[in-house]
């Protein structure tokens, strides 16, 4: 079921109307691909996060859809529309840039009036005002309308950004890290409130970030994107719980990642002391190379002092010996590093009320490990 | 040489004297009322009202600041032209070449520069461009400012967030409009920058001017250096003092105007909330 | 080269580089071809007083071209007779005259200049603006008033002003005849320069991060070992861009040597200016000025190459 993902075709969609078609979509820099052979598929409506590290392509084929760059191959189908002759000022999309790129001699109304100013045939003065009052008060902004971008803080300066970007009504809205350049304090707040207003407003939009919990909060499904590739496409739940591949399990989320052979249904010969048993979801090559991906959360840590009193271990659980070798306390849950037998290590998160009145392993105590075999995700690449 | 104390200090007060003893002497002998540039034999202003009654020397200010505004001018056109090249434009062919052709007037020598215009003004071929004179030292100082004024363009468009272009182009403003009213507005200060730089160094300029003048086109400083080889009077010292106070008014104007941090715009700020 | 947007730019561009390619083109390389074909042309008393290499019968229709050398051969002339001794070697002399001067005024320039950009990039941040712009202010006012100046301060009479000081003071007995000589045009080119070193140096040495002379010391370095092994180095730079921006124009000034050094210092620029004004001999000057620029490319070179990024950290 993980291994859906097809290589060729666009992802497909369920149900939905298809919006936006990107069809082995690249560019080419020089003699290096920022975009390698993208397909995908936006439906009407959604909210897509475009999610990978800096250098992975995701910005420039936001700017590939928005104009800014010229694809060197591929198509963008915009409702069936090929937008490949289409430049970037003739475009019916929209983009809140990292900066926000205000216009720093203009005033905010200044700003979200300037695209509408550009329209032809020429929308009326009174229209134009009062299309910029109706989108300030959207991102409540109205009482600013007079200042100059530089005398608002970062966060005014975003909604003011995308207000500037909405009030053309663009068919797709797209957003370059849209919360980049703020506080780590206001950001998540201000996540809350994106989707909001761009659910309200009820327009398409891509995201391009490269903050996972970002994408995660804000997006409908994710796209990740790995050395101009997409790598897997699905709802963060899917992406967290089924990762595709290595490269997937690692970049959302923390994970245990044990290398080994697959004999059997068990994965042999990695830093994991005992064969791992796995649940197979699709057919396996005999003595294939394969990775375990396990999250923190899902290991069992036992520990003598405690008892069993929590969840006991079965007789098909993987299992093994452990020393604790570090322990980070979070409040609600505290992270274990762990040492297994043999030189390999783990780590697992583990939540307070997991000890009840028993008292929680020291450094250096001995414990035990475990989970059940259908939470691990095998990976083959 | 950790640059501290007494020493160090001393240092500074002793080049700063260097650069301004020169310059106070100037001042101070242009007040006097005797014919001795060095000799302060009483406090007079006769050489301030020699000045005034100096119609030469009025016509070859005059003159210079006509050939200043023009060539100032036309240095911003090119020079924001070449500007914009050397930042935006990708490597293409001769595009090296045209950042050497760019930055060479700055360092060639202008006894160089001159002569070579004087060459090209007086080519028996080139009879078209009017032979030296006014126009030529338009020419001149257009082409050496054209330099300076595209190293201050070029340097504030690096500067420049290219997202600003870029969100002007997306929100559907044609390319050229964006340059007009998006790039033009937000590297203003340079071109003011630019514009006075360009001003002060033909206001200024002796060289090119000298070499490339008609009978009919004496600027300032070809005035001057004429005056410098037939005996000094203090008049040269009120004219010099006049040039320095108005000089260093500008420069503090200008300062203000256009290094000023973008707060400066503040009342607009208080007139719009 | 990161973002190239729709092909409509280009062709804006294509436009816009127009302009400044042509008139460069016309104003500078134009002219400075035009330098290098009278170089090789005959002197002659008409209007403009030379005969151009092409201007001779063509031959199959297209103009022959016969340079006349005569010019590069008085140069070459003089530099063959090097070794004997043959008293008058006027453009030789000019060249030695102006790269010494040159050379000079640029060490002096650094010397003076370099403590003093140090101290200003140290000074507090307030302060640095006015600081630096009373370095600028000089720059500003005009050049030949500036040397005029020193016309007074250096006078040989005993109402130059430097001697009415001495003779007050009684240091002398007679006015020295400090205007007219080499030293009166050193100081003047050093006066006039200076902004140029301390510029560049001072835009390099406030980016120098505070933290790696202190790191230096802190691990024990004296402080001249710091200033030998971090400063020092790291400023090159600046160092770099402020002496070639001093030398290069210095090499052919006129103006000064011509008000300050009288009759006695010959220069290139004076020579060029002699031949061009006076002697009307446009081939000799143009050669001495192609030969000029031929050796100030080498300087011109290492500033663009290693001077650039004097105010950028790289």
């Amino acid at each position: 079921m993980n291994e859906r993902m097809p290589q060729d075709g666009p992802e497909s969609l369920a149900g939905e109307r298809v919006h936006l078609r990107i069809e082995s979509l690249g560019k080419r820099f020089g003699d290096t691909w920022a975009v390698r052979e993208v397909s995908l598929d936006i439906g009407e409506r959604e909210i897509f996060a475009l999610l990978g590290s800096s250098g992975c392509g995701k910005s420039t084929l936001l700017r590939m859809i928005a104009g800014l760059e010229t694809p060197s191959c591929g198509r963008i189908l915009l409702d069936g529309e090929d937008l490949a002759a289409v430049p970037a000022h003739r475009r019916p999309t929209n983009m809140m840039f990292q900066s926000y790129a205000l216009f720093p001699h203009m005033t905010v109304a200044g700003n979200v009036a300037f695209g509408l100013r550009q329209l032809r045939p020429r929308m009326a003065r009174a229209a134009i005002a009062a299309r910029v009052d109706e989108m300030l008060e959207l991102v409540q902004m109205r009482a600013y309308a007079g200042r100059r971008p530089h005398a608002l803080s970062g966060g005014q300066q975003q909604r003011v950004a995308l207000a500037r970007s909405l009030a053309r009504e663009p068919r797709l809205l797209l957003l370059d890290e849209p919360l980049a350049a703020l506080d780590k304090r206001i950001r998540q707040q201000t996540q809350f409130e994106l989707v909001g207003l761009i659910r309200r407003v009820g327009v398409t939009c891509i995201l391009v970030t490269h903050d996972q919990e970002e994408a995660m909060t804000m997006a409908d499904r994710i796209g990740i994107l790995s050395e101009g590739g997409l790598v897997q496409v699905g709802t963060p739940g899917e992406i967290y719980e089924r990762p595709n591949c290595r490269f997937s399990a690692s970049f959302i989320g923390e994970t245990n990642l044990f290398h080994g052979r697959i004999e059997g249904d068990r994965l042999v010969g990695g830093e994991f002391p005992q064969p791992i048993r796995f649940v197979a979801t699709v057919a396996l090559q005999q003595g294939g190379e394969a990775w375990l991906s396990l999250r923190p959360e899902c290991v069992r840590v036992h520990h003598r002092a405690a008892g069993d009193a929590c969840v006991p271990e079965r007789p098909d659980d993987n299992a093994a010996p452990a020393e604790v070798a570090e322990i980070a306390y979070l409040g609600g849950r505290s992270i274990y590093h762990l040492r297994l037998p043999g030189g390999g290590s783990m780590i697992a998160s583990v939540p307070a009320a997991h000890w009840g009145e028993a008292a929680p392993p020291a450094r250096g105590e001995p414990v035990r490990v475990s989970w059940p075999a259908p939470d691990g995700v095998l990976l083959l690449r | 040489m950790n640059g501290g104390g007494w020493g160090g200090r001393m240092w500074v007060v002793g080049v700063y004297a260097f650069l301004y003893v020169p310059i106070l002497c100037l001042i101070v002998f242009s007040f006097t009322a005797g014919e001795i540039t060095t000799r302060f034999d009483g406090f007079s202003l006769r050489w301030y009202a020699a000045l005034a009654r100096d119609a030469e020397l009025h016509a070859a200010v005059l003159l210079s600041l006509r050939v200043g505004a023009l060539a100032a001018t036309a240095a911003v056109v090119v020079g924001t032209a070449a500007g914009v090249i050397l930042v935006r434009a990708g490597p293409y062919p001769g595009s090296r070449f045209f950042v050497g052709m760019m930055s060479a007037p700055m360092v060639m020598p202008e006894v160089v520069v001159g002569l070579s215009l004087v060459l090209l003004f007086t080519h028996p071929a080139l009879a078209v461009l009017g032979g030296r004179g006014v126009a030529a030292i338009w020419v001149a100082h257009t082409t050496l400012c054209a330099a300076y004024v595209a190293v201050l363009v070029a340097s504030r468009l690096r500067e420049m967030d290219r997202a600003l272009e870029e969100a002007a182009l997306d929100l559907g403003c044609p390319p050229l409009k964006v340059f007009f009213v998006i790039t033009v507005p937000v590297i203003a200060p340079a071109l003011a920058a630019g514009w006075l730089l360009a001003f002060t160094l033909s206001m200024d300029d002796f060289v090119l001017a000298a070499m490339l003048s008609d009978p009919g086109s004496t600027t300032l400083p070809v005035l001057v250096f004429a005056r410098l080889h037939h005996g000094l009077k203090p008049e040269i010292n009120a004219l010099a003092t006049v040039i320095v106070v108005v000089v260093s008014i500008a420069v503090l104007l200008a300062n203000r105007l256009l290094l000023a941090p973008p707060r400066a715009s503040a009342p607009a700020v208080a007139r719009g909330g | 080269m990161k973002a190239r947007p729709a092909s409509a730019q280009g062709h804006g561009r294509f436009w816009v580089g127009l302009l400044p390619w042509v008139w460069m083109l016309f104003f500078f390389v134009l002219p400075f071809a035009l330098i290098v074909n009278v170089s090789l042309s005959t002197p002659d008393l008409a209007v403009p007083p030379y005969v151009s290499p092409f201007a001779g019968a063509a031959v199959d229709g297209a103009p022959a071209f016969r340079p006349d050398p005569a010019s590069y051969a008085r140069l070459g002339g003089e530099l063959a007779a090097l070794g004997t001794l043959a008293a008058d070697r006027p453009y030789l002399a000019a060249y030695a005259n102006s790269l010494l001067l040159a050379a000079l005024t640029t060490l002096c320039c650094l010397v003076l200049g370099y403590p003093f950009a140090y101290r200003l990039a140290r000074a507090p941040e307030a302060m640095r603006n006015l600081l630096l712009m009373l370095v600028m202010l000089p720059f500003w006012t005009s050049f030949l008033l500036r040397v005029y100046a020193w016309m007074g301060l250096l006078d040989s009479s005993e109402t130059g002003l430097i001697n009415q000081v001495l003779l007050g003071l009684g240091l002398v007995a007679e006015p020295l005849p400090l205007l007219y000589n080499t030293g009166a045009v050193l100081v003047g080119m050093v006066y006039s320069y200076l902004p140029f070193m301390v510029l560049p140096l001072y835009a390099n040495l406030v980016k120098l991060d505070q933290r790696l002379p202190e790191a230096a010391r802190d691990l024990g370095a004296r402080p001249a070992t710091v200033f030998l092994r971090i400063t020092l180095p790291l400023s090159s730079r600046g160092i770099v861009a402020g002496s070639m921006l001093v030398f290069i124009p210095a090499v052919g000034e006129f103006v000064i040597p011509d008000l300050l050094g009288g009759g006695s210092v010959m220069t290139i620029g004076r020579s060029i200016w002699d031949d061009f004004g006076p002697n009307q001999d446009w081939p000799m000057a143009a050669a001495v000025a192609v030969l000029m620029v031929a050796m100030l490319i080498a300087p011109i070179v290492l500033l663009q190459r290693h001077g650039r990024g004097a105010g950028r950290g790289e």
